[in-house]
């Protein structure tokens, strides 16, 4: 290549001997270079495609036997008085041969440019795809989303069984055993009876195992599958996703409830969107809300035009929260005098549903791939 | 609920239109589902003024044809008895008008309240063209003694639904399980009055006679499952008697069927103040009424004509015939009011919450009577309800109310709430200033007293903790007892009282601020690395799906597991959807075969499905019953370990499934043609090794027999000898049970000893990168078909030691000049010291010793 030809030639630069009785004869005469310069000149105006450039550089440039490269070899051999006068001679002739090749070189490399790259084109709108692509399920994707905006406040995430014993689904939660919610109409319970196996209703035992099992002040969310007797159709399924907050500290209030709420709904479906707390009844809450953010979609402007997100209500129902009830507390064996703490628990299918427009809840059940595909791997 | 805007402004005089009292009930806690207008039907009746009347006589009773101005005349002069000048002739039967009346007419084509049409029609010998109407006719009110003569104001031709303000509003709501009390006019109007602060003249506190020992006999024999019971006797009852059009759309506006006036006015009460209410057909009751659980073997047919067995729980009315109602749920069919019933026994009782519960629950018969009941009625309600029901008796039915009041009052006094009325200001987060406190409290209904002196720090009542002894005198002055009144049963602990100052003063006046949390450790690393298996399988080219935990019975068989395969041991489900869904899971292949099986029936024969999640295993010896902790304390530890103990062992899978080609079909990027490959054995241990990758271990491959696998395409996965999975091609059998395409490859691991293995690694420790050349040598060895790679490649690594930088298997060949079940095995060895140049003894030597030790493990002989 040129760049290393140069590189070589510079080292042989350096030699700054004189002679001051130049060879008359030999390769170092003038007539000799002369001759050397003009069949290097020709060979490289002769040389047709890169391939033979190549060869006309190792012949004439900086090939062994290039007759410019012996007669530098030569050089050594001359009379001292002779040697300055020759090797200024040799430069010269070098440097006119190189700069022949270096010019040819460009014009042949522009050549094949012109030519056979044009010829080497290919479409590259050929599908490339040489795998297929694979994707996480939206609940998952979205479990993450939201799980990771608690975790950036300071929470911890605690997991539960989905297989849960009555005392920590409904007992410990406040929901007495005549409570509505545990009639087998709604609950899934497992065998043996007696052994008081429920596959749990919600993720709320896990704040009860979390408040037993963690020292105070407590901040975790809780993902998790839950279950009801239900059968699936459009609206319904008997499993679901949700996720659960709780926060247990000394002097936690509403007020805190709200801010969290409010952190979590922007992370969930933008800013400045307003939320809004409705008094509402929980049996592990009290006093109790449910917790509606403004439709991101009609920015609760739906009365003035219909908006197919919040069906026109101009806000979206999005989860019940409350203060954690004190027999919940005296249940985990928490001082309800001393500490306080909020709970709030939300749908994860319904808030994918607002959020993604999914029409019908089997759809995340059901496995189709092209329901999962679009959203991706990292949502 | 469905509540009508009239009603609530006969109770609370003053509200303002409809949706601003929906908006002020949402704020409230009451869940107005809808708002629905109503008497906009009424179109069609409008004001005409009567120009002459003629009186036609008919056999049995005269009638008159009228003449009625319908509208303004336009112009020109009116000649009488045509329609030209907007006049109608109309034949009506009331003498209760003169010339000059205004009169309300409905046109042809108008509807009535209860879909009566009003058509033109032939009668007495002219074409009466329309109906002058009565207030009942109008559903105004019950007067059918004439028509309804309008103000001489009314305008001609105005449209008498909007002059009479006939337009209602329906209020729909969904009344929380804890407040009973919203299950009735009375108290959504309680909460109206307060929500824009109007005066309420409680109905539910109306006086009522004194109770006497001449009302009818009854018993309480279950003081625990009724506390109160009030009797009347109406007696007079007009059998035939029909609700006056007032009541009807009422009734009907409020969800409920007009029936009898009997049946009418006990729904009216109930709809009204909130009381139940039933009545007996007297004639039919034998000797007095007893309130009592049933005996064993006792039935009941029901009002909706079921042939009930009783329950010994069960609590029941019964007289000496034996049961005759369902307390607090339905009647029975023998004591029922009739069409010749005239004498009726009133019952308006208290009865157990939780015993009702259970009867409703248990007959699966859900009542409006046993809605409120569960949720809780006004035990102080019974006898102003019958006062109250013996008043619209008369009115509707004819009946009167006979003297005697029977009313058994066995009720506990309500226990009240020791409450420091700073506690809304700590759970707040806002300053409630205490006259705020005291006032919303009062709106409520609750009697706020000061402490007592002598309990001042005794604590015990309720909300006894915050009255330790040392409190500053302050505190203790700002502590006050509130007793909430009989219809707030709900209300027994200050958190309630809470809920009812911050809902009354609004969750909107709660301001918004967040908790300062101690800094978080973050996800856990096992959390993070279960999120990396889920990526990399994703990244793999595998679609997450969340299937269903539901399997039948016949999935193991399915799976062809033997016999004492602990994947046998599935979980049952105690009352399954559906019976052939009765199990969970116990390993996650047959929800990921059946998803695979769904897409590829929609067209998708190339997948690639992954799925990570629970699935459950019965114990060893299933649990017998434990003894569950107290609510009252914290569990001790051992006893939440008996909680655990009782459930089933629930790990959680990460597996997959991979039926189709590997790769997209058609020219790839480069004009490259083909159908792509199809995935085999080697995808499904490539998923593995990714899933490996990403929690940083590297798994340990062999051979393995484990169903559901191809015996002979089984990988048993393992990391530091500990088992972590299977991966491979699934069994022709298996893979017929579910429909499967051939060769479909699935592995399962347990994700969670991957990561516990992940998490054992520590750090990585960094390699020495040599900067010296590498020296590459290949060795063809031959072996026995039966020797796994994995055994020879580990004896060549071994043999090279620690100069073996990378090992490569370039090529496997049979043939007859290996010879009958021999393969060779090509390996290419890169060498490279860190600290010099090998030299091609050196290499050599370590080539060398490498086949020797193959060959003194495996047997291994260089290819010749």
């Amino acid at each position: 290549m040129p760049a290393s030809a140069n590189d070589e030639f510079k080292t042989t630069d350096l030699m700054t001997m004189t002679d001051p009785h130049p060879a008359a004869t030999g390769p170092c005469s003038p007539e000799s270079l002369a001759a050397a310069v003009a069949a290097g000149l020709d060979a490289v105006a002769r040389a047709a495609d890169l391939a033979e450039l190549a060869s006309v550089r190792t012949a004439h440039v900086d090939g062994r036997s290039a007759p410019l490269v012996l007669a530098r070899r030569a050089l050594g051999e001359l009379p001292r008085e002779d040697r300055a006068e020759a090797g200024r001679r040799l430069n010269e002739a070098l440097a006119t041969v190189r700069d022949a090749f270096t010019a040819r070189l460009a014009e042949l490399t522009a050549a094949r440019d012109a030519r056979v790259l044009v010829e080497e084109r290919v479409d590259v709108t050929l599908p490339a795809r040489r795998r297929r692509p694979g994707a996480r399920h939206p609940i998952a994707v979205l479990t993450e989303r939201v799980v990771d905006t608690f975790v950036a406040m300071g929470y911890e995430v605690a997991e539960g069984p989905e297989v849960e014993h009555d005392w920590f689904n409904f007992e410990a939660l406040n929901m007495h055993p005549d409570h509505p919610a545990r009639s087998e109409h709604d609950t899934l319970y497992v065998e043996p009876e007696g052994a008081g196996r429920v596959l749990r209703t919600h993720t709320s035992p896990v704040q009860v195992r979390a408040l037993l099992s963690r020292p105070l002040p407590v901040y975790v969310v809780c993902p998790g599958r839950t279950f009801r007797n239900d059968t699936i159709d459009a609206t319904h399924s008997p499993v679901f996703g949700q996720l659960e907050g709780l926060a247990v500290d000394e002097g936690i209030t509403m007020a805190d409830l709200r801010g969290t709420l409010e952190a979590f709904a922007s992370a969930l479906f933008g800013t400045n969107l307003a939320t809004r707390l409705r008094p509402s009844f929980f049996p592990f809450t009290e006093p109790s809300a449910e917790l509606d953010v403004q439709c991101f979609n009609c920015r609760g402007e739906a009365a003035r035009q219909p908006c197919r997100v919040c069906s026109d209500e101009g806000w979206i129902e999005l989860g019940g929260c409350g203060m954690v009830d004190p027999n919940v507390l005296r249940a985990a064996g928490v001082d309800a005098s001393r500490y306080s703490g909020f709970a709030f628990g939300m749908g994860l299918e319904r808030a994918a549903m607002i959020r993604h427009g999914v029409r019908e809840i089997r759809d995340f059940v059901d496995g189709d791939i092209r329901f999962s595909l679009p959203f991706g791997i990292e949502g | 609920m469905l509540v009508l805007m009239s009603w609530l402004r006969e109770m609370v005089p003053g509200l303002p239109p409809a949706r601003a009292v929906a908006d002020a009930l949402i704020r409230a806690g009451f869940e107005v589902e809808n708002v629905e207008p109503v008497g906009r039907d009424l179109a069609g009746v409008v004001v005409g003024q009567v120009l002459s009347i003629e009186v036609v006589e008919a056999k049995k009773k005269s009638v008159r044809w009228c003449q009625v101005r319908v509208a303004e005349p336009v112009g020109a002069a009116d000649s009488g008895a045509d329609a030209e000048a907007g006049s109608r002739g109309v034949i009506c039967g009331a003498f209760n008008f003169e010339v000059g009346d205004k009169v309300a007419i409905a046109l042809p084509g108008a509807v009535l309240p209860g879909g009566f049409e009003i058509t033109a029609r032939r009668t007495y010998g002219h074409v009466s063209n329309g109906m002058i109407c009565s207030a009942r006719e109008l559903g105004i009110s019950d007067d059918h003694t004439g028509i309804l003569v309008l103000g001489p104001g009314a305008p001609i031709g105005a449209d008498v639904a909007e002059l009479l303000d006939l337009a209602d509003d329906v209020l729909d709501i969904a009344v929380t399980p804890d407040r009973g009390y919203g299950l009735s006019v009375r108290g959504i109007a309680r909460e109206a009055a307060t929500a824009f602060g109007l005066p309420f003249a409680d109905p539910g506190l109306a006086p009522t006679p004194p109770a006497d020992d001449r009302g009818y006999p009854v018993r309480i024999e279950d003081p625990q499952g009724c506390d109160r019971y009030v009797a009347r006797v109406i007696s007079g009852v007009d059998p035939a008697a029909v609700s006056p059009l007032r009541w009807a759309r009422r009734l009907t506006l409020s969800g409920m069927r007009p029936i009898s006036a009997a049946v009418d006015v006990t729904n009216a009460i109930m709809l009204g103040l909130g009381q139940p209410l039933h009545a007996f057909d007297k004639a039919k009751l034998t000797g007095p009424i007893v309130v009592r659980r049933a005996r064993p073997g006792e039935r009941l047919v029901t009002l909706d004509g079921v042939d009930r067995a009783l329950d010994p729980e069960d609590l029941v009315i019964a007289d000496d015939s034996g049961p005759i109602a369902l307390a607090g749920v339905m009647g029975g069919a023998s004591t029922e009011v009739g069409d010749t019933t005239t004498e009726i026994v009133l019952e308006a009782a208290h009865f157990d919450p939780i015993a009702v519960a259970r009867t409703a629950r248990r007959h699966r018969l859900f009542s409006e009577a046993s809605r409120r009941f569960e949720r809780g009625v006004d035990p102080a309600l019974a006898p102003v309800a019958a006062e109250a029901a013996s008043a619209l008796f008369a009115e509707l039915a004819g009946g009167r109310a006979e003297p005697g009041v029977t009313d058994i009052d066995l009720r506990a006094p309500i226990a009240p709430i020791r409450f420091p009325l700073s506690e809304p200001t700590r759970l707040g987060g806002r300053l409630y200033p205490d006259e705020i406190v005291r006032a919303r409290l009062t709106d409520v209904g609750c009697r706020i007293d000061p402490l007592p002196e002598d309990d001042a720090d005794s604590g015990a009542l309720t909300g006894g903790d915050e009255g330790a002894a040392g409190e500053d005198v302050a505190a203790a002055a700002a502590t006050v007892l509130v007793t909430p009144p009989s219809w707030r049963p709900d209300l027994t602990r200050p958190a309630d009282l809470v809920e009812e100052v911050m809902r009354l003063e609004g969750y909107d006046t709660i301001p918004v601020t967040l908790p300062r949390l101690p800094a978080g450790r973050g996800l856990t690393p096992g959390q993070r690395l279960s999120r990396a298996i889920s990526r990399a399988l994703a990244y793999e080219g595998f679609t997450e799906v969340m299937t269903l935990p539901f399997v039948g019975a016949g999935v193991a068989d399915a799976l062809d597991l033997p016999a004492d395969d602990r994947r046998r041991a599935a979980v049952r489900i105690a009352n399954p959807i559906a019976e052939d869904a009765a199990y969970l899971r116990t390993t996650l292949l047959p929800g990921l075969f059946d998803a695979a099986v769904r897409n590829i029936g929609r067209g998708h024969p190339d997948l690639a499905l992954f799925e990570i999640g629970q699935v459950f295993r019965e114990l060893e010896t299933p649990p017998t019953k434990v003894t569950v902790p107290s609510v009252l304390d914290r569990p001790s530890d051992d006893e939440v370990a008996a909680l655990d103990a009782a459930l089933p062992e629930q790990p959680r899978r990460v597996a997959g499934v991979r039926p189709g080609r590997r790769g997209p079909a058609g020219p790839g990027g480069g004009g490259g043609r083909g159908a792509g490959r199809p995935a085999d054995w080697a995808d499904a241990i490539e998923a593995a090794h990714a899933m490996a990758r990403a929690v940083g271990v590297e798994l340990t491959v062999t051979a393995d027999e484990h169903a559901p696998w191809h015996p002979g395409r089984c990988a048993m996965l393992t990391v530091d000898g500990v088992l972590v999975g299977h991966a491979g091609e699934l069994h022709p059998r298996v893979i017929g049970a579910f429909g499967l395409p051939e060769r479909t490859v699935a592995f399962e691991l347990d994700p969670d000893r991957l990561i516990a293995a992940g998490l054992r690694r520590g750090p990585v420790a960094a390699p020495v990168i040599s900067p010296y050349p590498p020296a590459d040598r290949d060795v063809a060895l031959v072996v026995s078909t039966e020797t796994p790679v994995a055994e020879v490649s580990a004896a060549l690594r071994d043999g090279a030691g620690e100069l073996l930088e990378s090992l490569t298997l370039f090529d496997v060949f049979e043939g007859e000049q290996i010879g009958e079940g021999r393969r060779s095995l090509a390996f290419g060895l890169r060498l490279r010291a860190t600290d010099r140049t090998l030299t091609a003894e050196e290499a050599n030597s370590v080539r060398d010793a490498a086949a020797a030790e193959a060959n003194r493990r495996t047997g291994a002989v260089l290819r010749a």
